[in-house]
């Protein structure tokens, strides 16, 4: 393999000074001096009801309140996939929770205040809760008028129904499969909803100026996707792409809680009507839990179909999403799933029906994972417990059926080289699986649990990326993206990628966080396909600069083209290694010649990426035909748990994750992806869900009911491991890696308890007082 | 309103309060000190996080009046001209993501140091399980902590 110079490195970050020194400006950070208004919005307190009037006199006549605003202000729509939202609630809210007007004041406190004095009167209409008895003749739909809305040509919604989405994908014969097989298994499985918790929560800052132009300081995974949403949204006001700019700071976590537009329409919207004014919006800790996208619940049915020897003959996958009150973004998630949930098997008969199904919660969106956690967990659970009733080793059953390279995937197109198999390997080892665990404590139990993963990016199969590169005259540089850094270290494996083509110290390498005006567009940091497709435009980027290098040292030296090369800041030369032509020396000067007169100038690239070969034209019955994803990340993962048998506590002995990075650009980046990641699946499984109760209220709004994990939850050892089998089209060979480092948790929490205790718990969380309960029901059982 | 003056970063600093606000919205809002973060106004992540006369503290949880005349550290202070030994571990080890709860982190890690140079994993865990951080899987965090403080000569 080629050596790198930079790539592959595990470098510090290029933005490491910049945030432990506190001086990273986030958007609450901003001053935007004495005139800011604040805004505070008035909600729902009903999951579903029709608003029969409101009344805002007595908040408009509190000293410091500017103005009230309520639907009628903005009667527009808006979504990312499908148009099925408001800027506020028009006639009806759908979750409690939703936003029905706004107090816009001159201080936090005023708004608040003023706030609770609007007085809303409703209707209560009938409420649907929960997605499994939300499809009937006689049930209340949550949006009657679901067969005008506008949205991408691969969703299929059926008006007059709550279903706004069905994927439905079916490769050979399934009868045939079942019937071929000597063992049918089928279980059920349930999953809650959850809440990304980044630490900072959604802020936005609308600003529309004497001159007709918005500008909106954001907290987001998704500039140009925002600005492009806030376009359409706002396009009858007379707003074009030109008039609106969205800047983005750095972001507290994203976790895709901060993908696409939530709340961050309202005071770009408000700001359209208080002109000249900023003004804020900043969700409480309680609102970020009610009032942005929430991962999505799901039931899971699997029917699944073996030989005796552990070939996968047949799988019938039918999931069922709680996808909330507006399914915009979340729809694509349920999308996703419904083109992949035969995970990284070989499967040769398949059906799966992923169906998105409105109900009055909140809105399902991104969450890392995009629906892959939530699939995995029954499915991996499944793949375990079959190859225990057929008596195999469940190491073996997944190397036997794990989808290889050319293999076909549920959608017909070929499976991308990947290092499946090699993964399985180095997990089994590192963990040292075939060792008997066992625990002198009586009082403890002992589990090993295992898993694979797969996931592909969702992203539309025109979803693109582009870079600028300028150089400065001390021949650093400034690269000009529009992802995201929400703390992956996407910035620092930028600079990684054009450091390498173009010879210079990454440290010497510059990232700003973007403004749309200024930096070429970006689709959306999400789905990991950022180190991917900015990557590749990046590379273009600089190879654009370098190639403008060679020709200008070309054409004034006259040197063979083929000699030169870019290295230590310079150009050099392989047939006369005395040449050494320092970039600084020329970069934005141009080189001088004989006569005084100069020739170049500054040197800046310039590079795009789109994935040409993909496309969405799936046969809307089967899902064959076309190529919705660009290829998939794989990976395993395995556990050793300490059970305390008295109380059902939990805790992680040790923990091995081996993912495929194609290439790592930045090793240690990866390991951070993989401790990370690790834990906040953990967290799914052990400790969290959203808890509602039967008006739709959310029961733990806060980090005090709602417990993510803390520094004393960390298992005790972590090992992560790198595959690297190169991505053909990546940078360098490399793919995204950073949702998947969640995916397996679940399900090996899941095996590992079933494992220690011999009970099978097919709904998350698992926590310890769910495992007692189980365990005490199976000792009643039993006698 | 009430006057309220007290030392932040060393400095003497004086400043118009209402009863009601918390040390968190006057540091941020009206002195401009932007480090410490707001995650939960609860006292439950500690990214709000900075020392009074040394101890650390939730700023979210103190009345800006009750620290008249009281010495406060924020992660502007603790930065000041060089960053501390520590800072340049936790950049060293690539110790942090977003880098949002960051600054409260550094804060409550000064202070544990302070006190106890040479920690026990244990310990660093038990003196961080009031700073919430969604991304690193807090192992990294710990890790650069020991590092330094197991470097020669410290």
């Amino acid at each position: 393999m080629k050596d790198f110079r930079y790539v592959g490195k595990p470098i510090t970050r290029i933005d490491g000074r910049e945030k432990v020194s506190g001086a990273a400006i986030y958007t609450d950070d901003i001053d935007f001096g004495p005139n800011l208004l604040y805004a505070e919005i008035v909600s729902s307190p009903l999951p579903h009801a029709r608003i029969l009037s409101i009344d805002t006199a007595a908040a408009e006549q509190v000293e410091g309140v500017v103005k009230v605003f309520t639907g009628r202000d903005f009667p527009f729509k808006f979504g990312l996939y499908m148009k099925d939202r408001y800027i506020f609630a028009q006639d009806k809210v759908r979750f409690v929770g939703e936003q029905v007007a706004a107090v816009v004041a001159r201080s936090q406190q005023i708004a608040k205040e003023a706030a609770a004095l609007v007085k809303v009167e409703y209707e209560e209409l009938p409420a649907v809760l929960d997605q499994m008895t939300a499809v009937c003749d006689e049930c209340t739909l949550v949006h009657p008028e679901l067969g005008d809305y506008p949205h991408v040509p691969w969703f299929f919604p059926k008006p007059g129904t709550n279903i706004a989405h069905w994927r439905k994908t079916r490769r050979g014969d399934l009868e045939q499969g079942f019937a071929e097989a000597d063992h049918i298994l089928e279980e059920n499985y349930e999953v809650p909803r959850y809440a990304h918790c980044a630490i900072e929560t959604h802020v936005a800052i609308g600003k529309f100026d004497h001159s007709g132009r918005l500008t909106v300081w954001s907290s987001s995974q998704s500039p140009h996707t925002q600005r492009h949403l806030f376009a359409e949204a706002l396009a009858p006001m007379g707003l074009t792409h030109k008039d609106i700019r969205v800047i983005a700071p750095h972001v507290g976590g994203g976790f895709g809680g901060k993908a696409g537009v939530t709340m961050e329409i309202i005071p770009a919207a408000l700001a359209t009507k208080l002109r000249g004014y900023a003004v804020k919006l900043r969700w409480t800790r309680e609102q970020e839990f009610v009032n942005t996208y929430q991962r999505l619940g799901v039931v899971a049915k699997i029917k699944l179909g073996v030989k005796k020897d552990g070939t996968i003959t047949a799988l019938d996958h039918k999931i069922y999403w709680d996808a909330g009150a507006y399914v915009e973004y979340g729809a694509n998630v349920v999308n996703a799933v419904g083109l992949s949930a035969i995970g990284p098997y070989r499967i040769p008969n398949l059906s799966i029906d992923s169906i998105c199904i409105y109900t009055n919660l909140p809105p399902g969106g991104a969450y890392r994972g995009f629906g892959y956690s939530e699939m995995l967990f029954g499915l991996e659970s499944h793949m375990t417990t079959i190859a225990k009733q057929i008596g195999m080793d469940e190491i073996e059953f997944r190397r036997k059926n794990a989808i290889l390279e050319g293999d076909k995937t549920a959608y017909g197109a070929a499976m991308n080289p990947n290092g499946l198999i090699e993964a399985i390997d180095k997990v089994v080892e590192a963990i040292d699986w075939h060792k008997d665990y066992q625990n002198t404590d009586p009082r403890k139990a002992i589990g090993k649990g295992f898993a694979i993963f797969w996931k592909a990016p969702a992203m539309p199969p025109n979803a693109s990326s582009s870079a600028f590169l300028k150089f400065n005259e001390d021949a650093s540089i400034n690269l000009i993206i529009s992802g995201m850094d929400i703390g992956q270290g996407y910035q620092t494996v930028m600079a990684q990628i054009a450091a390498e083509i173009l010879g210079v110290n990454p440290a010497k390498i510059r990232v700003e966080t973007p403004d749309t005006d200024r930096n070429p567009y970006e689709w959306q940091t999400v789905a990991s396909h950022i180190t991917w497709g900015s990557g590749n435009a990046v590379k273009r980027a600089a190879i654009d600069a370098r190639e403008q290098i060679l020709d200008l040292v070309e054409r004034v030296h006259h040197l063979s083209r083929d000699s030169l090369y870019l290295e230590d800041e310079a150009v050099k030369c392989h047939t006369q290694p005395s040449f050494n032509l320092p970039l600084k020396s020329f970069v934005v000067d141009g080189i001088p010649t004989e006569d005084g007169s100069y020739r170049g100038g500054p040197i800046n690239g310039r590079g795009m990426f789109m994935p040409e070969f993909s496309s969405a034209t799936g046969d809307p019955e089967t899902s064959q035909g076309g190529h919705p994803n660009v290829h998939y990340t794989v990976g395993a993962g395995a556990l050793i748990l300490e059970i305390d048998r008295d109380t059902g506590k939990m805790k992680v002995l040790k923990a091995a994750e081996a993912i495929d990075a194609g290439k790592a650009i930045n090793p240690d980046l990866v390991k951070g992806q993989i401790t990370g990641g690790l834990l906040q699946g953990l967290a799914t499984v052990l400790y969290e869900d959203m808890r509602y109760d039967e008006k739709g209220r959310l029961l733990n709004a806060n980090f005090t009911d709602y417990k993510i994990p803390t520094s004393l939850e960390v298992p005790e050892e972590i090992i992560p491991i790198i595959v690297e089998v190169p991505q053909p089209d990546g940078p360098f060979g490399a793919r995204g890696i950073g949702e998947h480092t969640m995916l397996p948790a679940a399900p090996m929490i899941a095996n590992a308890v079933e494992d220690a205790l011999g009970i099978r718990i097919r709904s998350m969380p698992i926590t310890a007082e769910k495992v007692i309960l189980t365990l005490l029901q199976k000792g009643k059982q039993d006698a | 309103m009430a006057k309220l003056t007290l030392y932040v970063n060393k400095e003497l600093r004086s400043v118009e309060v209402e009863p009601r606000e918390t040390l968190l919205d006057v540091l941020r809002d009206k002195l401009g000190l932007k480090t410490p973060k707001c995650g939960c106004d609860r006292g439950d992540c500690g990214a709000c996080a900075v020392l009074i006369d040394g101890k650390s503290v939730r700023s979210c949880l103190v009345f800006a009046i009750e620290c008249e005349g009281q010495q406060i550290t924020t992660l502007e202070g603790i930065s000041g001209d060089k960053l501390t030994d520590l800072q340049e571990a936790f950049i060293e080890l690539n110790s942090f993501q977003c880098g949002f709860c960051t600054p409260g982190v550094i804060i409550t890690a000064t202070e544990l140091l302070e006190h106890n140079p040479h920690p026990s994993r244990e310990e660093i865990q038990e003196a961080l399980s009031g700073n919430l951080c969604r991304c690193t899987g807090y192992t990294p965090i710990i890790e650069a902590i020991l590092a330094h403080t197991t470097k020669e000569g410290k």
